[in-house]
């Protein structure tokens, strides 16, 4: 049980044992039982407004009627027609802010329906009999797409275009695809590989090849996509981390929160991932809040997540906010950092206190100083431009219009990339498919 | 004080709970734990000539409601199937025991008088306090000619009930069969046979669900399955009403009643109560949650009693039968319209996608905007059926509203638009 995670005391350090079992999942998927009794207290709305809140509107008060009636592989799929990586987004999705913020039993004062346990239930109830693929394809267009970078935005995308009858090729840039769900969540949310087992389960379908280690902007040209296929979808994400220019930020111990968390990800042994003694992390995001906790679940003796503003303006959502308390994290406000200290290795760090006090944001005059022998840096990520020159790019993502195409005719763009809602994993998904079904329209006109 | 003594066919009984002729009430032990769990009688597991009957394995199926609470039983148990000698000398013993508590014999036997009349004389010896006949059983039995074979006879059951009275001094019971179409016809029946009382009633003939694995109906015994008696619940309904039938019928009224079909709470037993029953029978609910079910059976129809002044059952039985009409006696003017409550709605939608599929397109829909939504009856489409207010989760946000529209009560009979002159029966 990860519900109480083991921690270091007194010196003492955690055993491989026991850092594999802090990595252990976070939820423990729901049993047979457990489910029946979360279905329950769904009331099958109608118009529900869990459905309105979800960006790939998945119809959850069908889904969870027909886990009520047993038929969980056709919850499965009433899942999956909408949003085919429905299994990370059951583990990774912000339901606090979405579904289940929407559920109508809050207004009655009662927790909401686990909508996302439910829906890793029905999910991996499908995924795990590995049967043959839920979805067909339509008959072959003859058409192809060209699909960059294997995350969620182009999975998606190519699985609904391969659905729609067009033979897709992705080229991503990583040994492995899943983007940010094989190498940006937090271990604990992805156990047993599942990243890896989706991308299996959604190439079920067919008609879709992947090639990796194709770099945008090295070996591989915007014009070498546009130049052999019919259409093009760029699903390049945010990949760069943003830099904090301080004194001392090339020090020994000074890494990437994303770096941390995807080193974290694909090692063999989580306990041969090195972490501080006094870890400090710099950032307000979920990405700040997984990197704290991770390192602390890691062994870390004293992790400290320090954002230069107050709480409320954190972008975390306020559970993970509470995980990263109850997991021993310590959370400091209003302190920007100023330098980070050390001969080689970073040792300290010092940071001012802040205000907004008089509605202006600015130093109290106060500073101190953290012992910092690891510190990870999560001030948010930007989009790797090389390769992107022709496109219009509009506050550092690629512009699109209301059907995702960019300035380029036939080339497309969504997920992290491109403006749409929030920069989540379903919202990415949902991009993906709406861009498919732009795609198929696009290359039916351009027929006639 | 208020207390829940009550009498039936001169019986008098601590409570209204007694359980019902069923696989509870088979042996000593049972009976000796459901007195001790404080149950006011029971009737004993029905008898029959020896030898006895053989059972099978396996001998229930259940119908689940969507949240897998069982709601009812369907059973292809058999009678008793110890030795009738056993059975007697263990009445004997628990008469001694529990001299406060109630025990009838229930008994079955093929239609022969003889048969009829020697199990009636050998059961009453056993000291109990009156005799059931069951002529319901639905299943097994019934093809040896037993049970509701004679249960679905009105002559064999004014036979059967006169036989008995013929031969006992105690009172009789006479169990009818629902698998009829016209329950006032076998009432009518153990009326002039004799019968002190009717008990009503037996289990509903029924097939409870198809194994798709094995496809065969359940229960299954190897491979095979037949109808059973179904009883809980589920079977409330037809019971309440086939007992305010003959609580209201001209033919049948004053006819003591012990009534009998899905009784889980107090509240169930107060419902047949104000519909005329004298007494109460139980089993489903024992099957499912063990005899200390019969605790707040009591306790609650006790707090319902001293709530509403009744001291006695007495005090209330049959009140609601001058109130159970024909259809052609209710007032055609009353209208009621739906009333949603703004403060306790969720919002879920239920009454809204229930009018507009299913009825009358009466509430509307208004976006509020950020995702709430406010629903309002239309009170012009509203026709008061009740179907928003029985499917709203939330309790009393939907209520129904009588509407003063100062109009004299009219029943269909006077109504002008009775063009075929139906007439007050």
């Amino acid at each position: 049980m990860v519900e109480k995670p083991v921690y270091p005391k007194n010196g003492r350090t955690l055993s491989a044992a026991e850092i594999d079992c802090n990595f252990e999942d976070l939820h423990r998927p729901l049993s047979a039982a457990q489910a029946m009794g979360a279905a329950d207290s769904c009331i099958y709305c109608y118009n529900a407004p869990c459905v309105t809140a979800c960006p790939t509107s998945i119809d959850i008060p069908t889904f969870i009627h027909q886990i009520k009636t047993g038929n969980v592989n056709g919850a499965a799929e009433t899942i999956l027609s909408e949003n085919i990586l429905g299994g990370t987004c059951a583990r990774a999705c912000p339901t606090e802010i979405l579904c289940e913020q929407a559920c109508v039993r809050n207004l009655n004062d009662e927790p909401p329906v686990q909508i996302g346990s439910l829906q890793r239930f029905a999910v991996d109830h499908l995924m795990d009999q590995q049967g043959a693929h839920p979805f067909q394809r339509a008959q072959s267009s003859g058409r192809t797409i060209a699909v960059l970078g294997a995350g969620p935005a182009g999975l998606a995308c190519a699985h609904r275009a391969s659905m729609l009858g067009h033979d897709v090729t992705i080229f991503e840039a990583k040994p492995k695809s899943g983007g940010l769900n094989e190498y940006g969540l937090a271990a604990y949310k992805m156990v047993d590989d599942f990243a890896q087992r989706e991308v299996e389960f959604l190439m079920g379908i067919g008609g879709i090849s992947v090639r990796h280690g194709q770099q945008l902007g090295g070996n591989l040209a915007l014009s070498d996509l546009t130049d052999n296929f019919d259409a093009v979808f760029l699903g390049v994400g945010f990949t760069k981390a943003n830099p904090l220019p301080l004194p001392g930020c090339d020090l020994q111990g000074v890494e990437n929160a994303i770096d941390f968390i995807a080193s974290l990800r694909q090692a063999e042994k989580k306990s041969s991932v090195a972490v501080g003694n006094n870890v400090v992390v710099i950032g307000g995001g979920n990405t700040a809040i997984d990197a704290a906790i991770q390192a602390k679940r890691l062994g870390g003796n004293s992790v400290t997540l320090v954002y230069r503003r107050g709480e409320a303006n954190m972008s975390a959502t306020a559970w993970e906010i509470e995980l990263a308390r109850t997991n021993g994290v310590v959370i400091r406000l209003w302190a920007a950092p100023v330098a980070i200290e050390g001969s080689a290795r970073a040792e300290q760090m010092t940071f001012n206190t802040m205000s907004d006090a008089g509605g202006t944001y600015q130093p109290t005059g106060e500073s101190f100083t953290l012992p910092a022998d690891h510190v990870l840096l999560a001030i948010g990520q930007s989009m790797n431009k090389s390769g992107l020159e022709n496109l219009t790019i509009d506050g550092g993502k690629i512009a699109v219009d209301a059907t995702g195409m960019t300035s380029m005719p036939g080339v497309f763009a969504g997920g992290d990339c491109v403006k749409s809602g929030d920069d989540l994993t379903v919202q990415a998904v949902e991009d993906g498919k709406q861009a498919a079904i732009a795609i198929d329209q696009f290359l039916r006109n351009k027929k006639g | 004080m208020t207390d829940l003594r009550c009498t039936i066919a001169g019986i008098n009984s601590i409570n209204p709970f007694w359980l019902a002729s069923a696989p509870p009430t088979d042996k000593q032990t049972n009976v000796e734990r459901a007195f001790a769990a404080g149950w006011g009688g029971v009737v004993w597991k029905t008898l029959g000539e020896n030898p006895p009957v053989v059972n099978v394995s396996s001998r229930y199926g259940v119908h689940k409601d969507r949240k897998n609470g069982i709601i009812g039983i369907n059973n292809i148990e058999l009678i008793s199937d110890r030795p009738l000698e056993v059975n007697l000398r263990e009445i004997e013993q628990v008469r001694k025991n529990w001299p406060d508590r109630v025990i009838i014999g229930s008994m079955m036997a093929p239609i022969d008088e003889r048969a009829w009349k020697e199990l009636a004389i050998k059961i009453a010896n056993s000291g109990v306090h009156g005799i059931e006949l069951n002529l319901g059983c639905p299943h097994g039995m019934c093809e040896r000619g037993m049970g509701s074979a004679i249960g679905q006879v009105p002559d064999l059951v004014e036979q059967t009930t006169r036989w008995v009275r013929e031969v006992v001094d105690i009172p009789v019971f006479t169990k009818l069969t629902p698998n009829i179409t016209n329950i006032l016809v076998p009432a009518e029946a153990a009326l002039r046979g004799g019968a002190h009382a009717v008990s009503l009633i037996n289990t509903v003939n029924s097939v409870i669900s198809v194994d798709l694995d094995a496809m065969a109906p359940t229960p299954i015994v190897d491979g095979k399955g037949t109808h059973g008696g179904y009883c809980g619940a589920a079977v409330k309904p037809i019971a309440l009403n086939m007992v305010a039938e003959i609580a209201r019928a001209q033919e049948t009224r004053g006819l003591e009643i012990s009534a009998i079909g899905g009784i889980e709470t107090w509240r169930d037993a107060a419902e047949f109560i104000a519909l005329g029953a004298s007494a109460l029978q139980v089993c489903t609910a024992a099957m499912l949650y063990g005899f200390r079910i019969v605790e707040d059976m009591n306790a609650g129809l006790l707090q319902f009693m001293k709530q509403k002044g009744y001291r006695s059952i007495e005090d209330f039985r049959g009140l609601a039968v001058p109130n159970t009409v024909d259809w052609n006696q209710l007032n055609m003017n009353f209208d009621t319209k739906a009333f949603i409550k703004k403060d306790d709605c969720i919002e879920c939608g239920r009454c809204y996608i229930a009018c507009e599929d299913t009825s009358h397109q009466a509430i509307s829909i208004t976006e509020l905007g950020n995702g709430r939504r406010e629903f309002t009856v239309k009170n012009d489409d509203c026709v008061g059926c009740n179907l928003c207010a029985h499917v709203c989760p939330v309790p009393d946000c939907i209520d129904m509203r009588p509407v003063d529209n100062g109009l004299p009560p009219l029943t269909w009979p006077e109504h002008p638009a009775n063009t075929m002159g139906v007439k007050n029966s």
